[in-house]
This record gives structure tokens, C-alpha cells and sequence, in this order.
């Protein structure tokens, strides 16, 4: 029972702490699921990219489903419910301040300066934690032996990443939805038995 | 009896904009951006509740500031309607389909989780998550990475998280203090973004 409550007390305090420094939206929260799949036992990061993936085939903002997702995995719906409400709680209180006084905030010389430096580093951000996904899926690092790393590539694996993010980026292909190039690394997933 | 006919008006207002946003909700897939035609279907064109420079606004505003920019706007447009109870009620919608949706699907992906196929099936999706992230950073890098200053920045912050493993929180908040530092004493060059 103490066990369950300081749990869950654990996981609103993440997800607020995720709400209150995640700017940018989208894959912001992303660098922070990956640091509590690092400290705690709720889930671990190949569960992780498989939440990116329920996440990006259902509709809703992506942390809103993370922060569900993850509190269900926790303790069920008490723990859905209660990651999603900390998960928003801290901007839902700054951003009705915030629309109090809206555009004195944008111009005011302090905070954009602030997020010049922001930006560059969100960035950075986002991409270590793709690099942590990346360690999974097209690495096998179990026994690595750096006189043969090529032997730690998966190969089928890289050539499908290689094609999948050129059609993420290629004019003609890159409006189709998400849904479509993970529906169709699922099949193959199934197919090659990666 | 003037009391009681406001206090309704209220209430129906607060119950459109929960109805207005679980809509926009379900129909939008991965946020940001995606959502915009969807706001502004909802939002402009059938409840006139705001302009879509408003909007745009709200976008601006929802990107520098903490939280999810769906959810930002949704706060935003609460507030504007409804004050406080209404950023409450808006914000709320916003996140309710989502909440349904994916508590439904956890509870049978923990199920499931074990049938090889899944798990296959799961191997593949990773790549694809991985070209997915991948690509956002290509697109955030064109639009927010140009000069050295902001390189450097980036690069450090991948390498303090990927390679030491500090947590984000260091980053968001020493990178904030830098751009501070260099809009006050750097070139004027580094701080335009």
C-alpha cells in the first residue's frame, strides 16, 4: 500500500517535473521518458520506443499519450489519469499567466534571448534521445567488441532506417502520415522475423 | 432570475469548449503543426471563438513556453472564452480522448506483448520510430541550428545527455542562462536566432 502511494507520488512528481521543462512540444518530453526509463523500473527503453510508436499511431498530443501510457504501465487507470493531470498541470498555470499579460512576454528582449539559447539545445535534446532508440534498434551491443563493430550492426535494420527517414524527408512522401511508415515496419518487422 | 440565465450560458460555454477540444483530440494524430487545420476548422470557422492570427499566436507563444503546445493553445483559448475555469474545462477535453484511447490500448498491448508476432512486429516499428525521430531533428537542426554559436550549443547538449547522462533539466536550464549570457555580452549575431 505505502509501496503503491510513493509510487505514484513518484510518477506525478516526474511527469510534473517533464510538464514544467519540456518546451517545445512534440518529442520534447521524449529526453525525459528516457531519463526515468533509466531510474526507474516503470519501463524500459525498448518499451519506450514502443509507447513512440502507440503514440504516434493514435491520435492525440504525443506527451499526453506518453504521460497515459507510462501511468498505466505504473499502477492502471488511477495512474493514466493522474500522470496525464501532471503531466499538463504546470502549463495549464503558466500559460493562463501568461495569457494575462501575452504580449508584453514575447517581446520582452530577456526571454527571447533566453530562447535563442533554448532552441539550438531542445535540439540537441531530442536527438540523444533518439540515439538511445538508435543503440536499440540497429545496434546489438550485447557482446560488442570494438576490433569488430561491424559485427554490432544490424544490417537489415539500418538499410530499412535509411530508407524510411529518406521517405520521412523526400518531397513527395514526406506529408503522408506517420501511421503508414510504422504500419509498414510492422509488416516487415513480422516478415524478416527482425 | 438574469443570474440564473448567465450562469447557464456559462455552463453550456464550458461544456462547448470540453466537447470542442475532445473533437479536435481524437482527430488529431501526433500534435503540433498536423493539428492546425483542425483548430481552425473547430475553432474559427465553427464556433468563431477565434481568430486564426490568434491562433498562430497561441502557436508562438505554446512553443516557448513549458508543456505540450496542444494542450498550450487549448489553455490558451479556455481562458480567453471562460477565464481560469475555462482554461480547466478546455484543457481537460483536449487530453480526454487520449486518455480513453491509450489506457484501452496499454491494457491490451500488456497482453499481447508476448506473441512473437508483436514482438517482431515491435522490432520493426523501432526502426521506423528511429527514422521518425531522426527526421524531426533534421527538420528542428534546418530551422534551428544555422551559426556556430547555436551548433555548439546543440552539440553539447546531445553529448551531455547521450555520453554523460546528465539529466535534461541541466541542459534546459544552462542553455536558457547561455542564451541569456550571450544576448547581453555576446555578438549580436549569436543571439538573433
Amino acid at each position: 500500500m505505502m509501496d503503491t502511494l510513493m509510487n505514484i507520488l513518484t510518477l506525478c512528481f516526474e511527469f510534473f517535473k517533464t510538464g514544467l521543462f519540456a518546451v517545445g512540444g512534440g518529442l520534447a518530453t521524449l529526453p525525459f521518458l528516457s531519463e526515468m526509463a533509466d531510474k526507474y523500473p516503470w519501463f524500459t527503453h525498448e518499451q519506450l520506443a514502443d509507447m513512440i510508436a502507440v503514440s504516434e499511431s493514435t491520435p492525440g498530443p504525443i506527451g499526453v499519450n506518453m504521460a497515459t501510457y507510462v501511468g498505466f504501465r505504473v499502477c492502471g487507470i488511477p495512474g493514466s489519469v493522474l500522470a496525464t493531470l501532471s503531466l499538463v498541470l504546470p502549463s495549464l498555470i503558466i500559460i493562463v499567466i501568461v495569457a494575462k499579460m501575452m504580449n508584453k512576454y514575447m517581446s520582452n528582449k530577456y526571454v527571447q534571448w533566453a530562447f535563442s539559447g533554448l532552441r539550438p539545445a531542445v535540439t540537441g535534446l531530442i536527438a540523444a534521445a533518439g540515439w538511445s532508440v538508435v543503440e536499440l534498434a540497429l545496434l546489438d551491443l550485447t557482446d560488442f567488441n570494438i576490433a569488430r563493430f561491424w559485427e554490432a550492426i544490424n544490417i537489415p535494420a539500418v538499410i530499412i532506417f535509411a530508407v524510411v527517414l529518406f521517405l520521412a524527408q523526400f518531397k513527395k512522401t514526406k506529408k503522408l502520415h506517420p501511421i503508414v511508415f510504422i504500419g509498414a515496419c510492422a509488416v516487415l518487422g513480422i516478415l524478416l522475423k527482425l | 432570475m438574469e443570474q440564473n440565465n448567465k450562469k447557464e450560458s456559462r455552463g453550456r460555454l464550458l461544456a462547448q469548449l470540453f466537447v470542442s477540444f475532445a473533437k479536435i483530440g481524437v482527430m488529431t494524430f501526433g500534435g503540433g503543426l498536423a493539428m492546425l487545420p483542425m483548430l481552425e476548422r473547430e475553432l474559427v470557422e465553427s464556433k468563431k471563438w477565434v481568430t486564426t492570427q490568434e491562433i498562430l499566436d497561441y502557436y508562438a507563444v505554446g512553443q516557448c513556453t513549458p508543456g505540450i503546445i496542444a494542450v498550450n493553445t487549448a489553455t490558451f483559448v479556455g481562458y480567453k472564452k471562460s477565464k481560469v475555469l475555462g482554461s480547466v474545462v478546455a484543457t481537460l477535453g483536449m487530453v480526454f480522448p487520449s486518455l480513453v484511447i491509450i489506457s484501452v490500448i496499454a491494457a491490451v498491448l500488456s497482453n499481447f506483448a508476448d506473441i512473437p508476432a508483436v514482438q517482431h512486429a515491435f522490432a520493426g516499428i523501432r526502426i521506423a520510430v528511429c527514422a521518425l525521430i531522426a527526421s524531426a531533428v533534421i527538420k528542428l537542426a534546418k530551422s534551428n541550428v544555422k551559426n556556430l554559436t547555436q551548433i555548439i550549443i546543440a552539440v553539447a547538449a546531445f553529448i551531455i545527455i547521450a555520453v554523460f547522462g546528465a539529466s535534461p533539466v541541466v541542459v534546459v536550464i544552462a542553455s536558457a542562462i547561455a542564451g541569456l549570457l550571450l544576448g547581453k555580452f555576446g555578438k549580436k549575431e549569436a543571439a538573433e536566432k
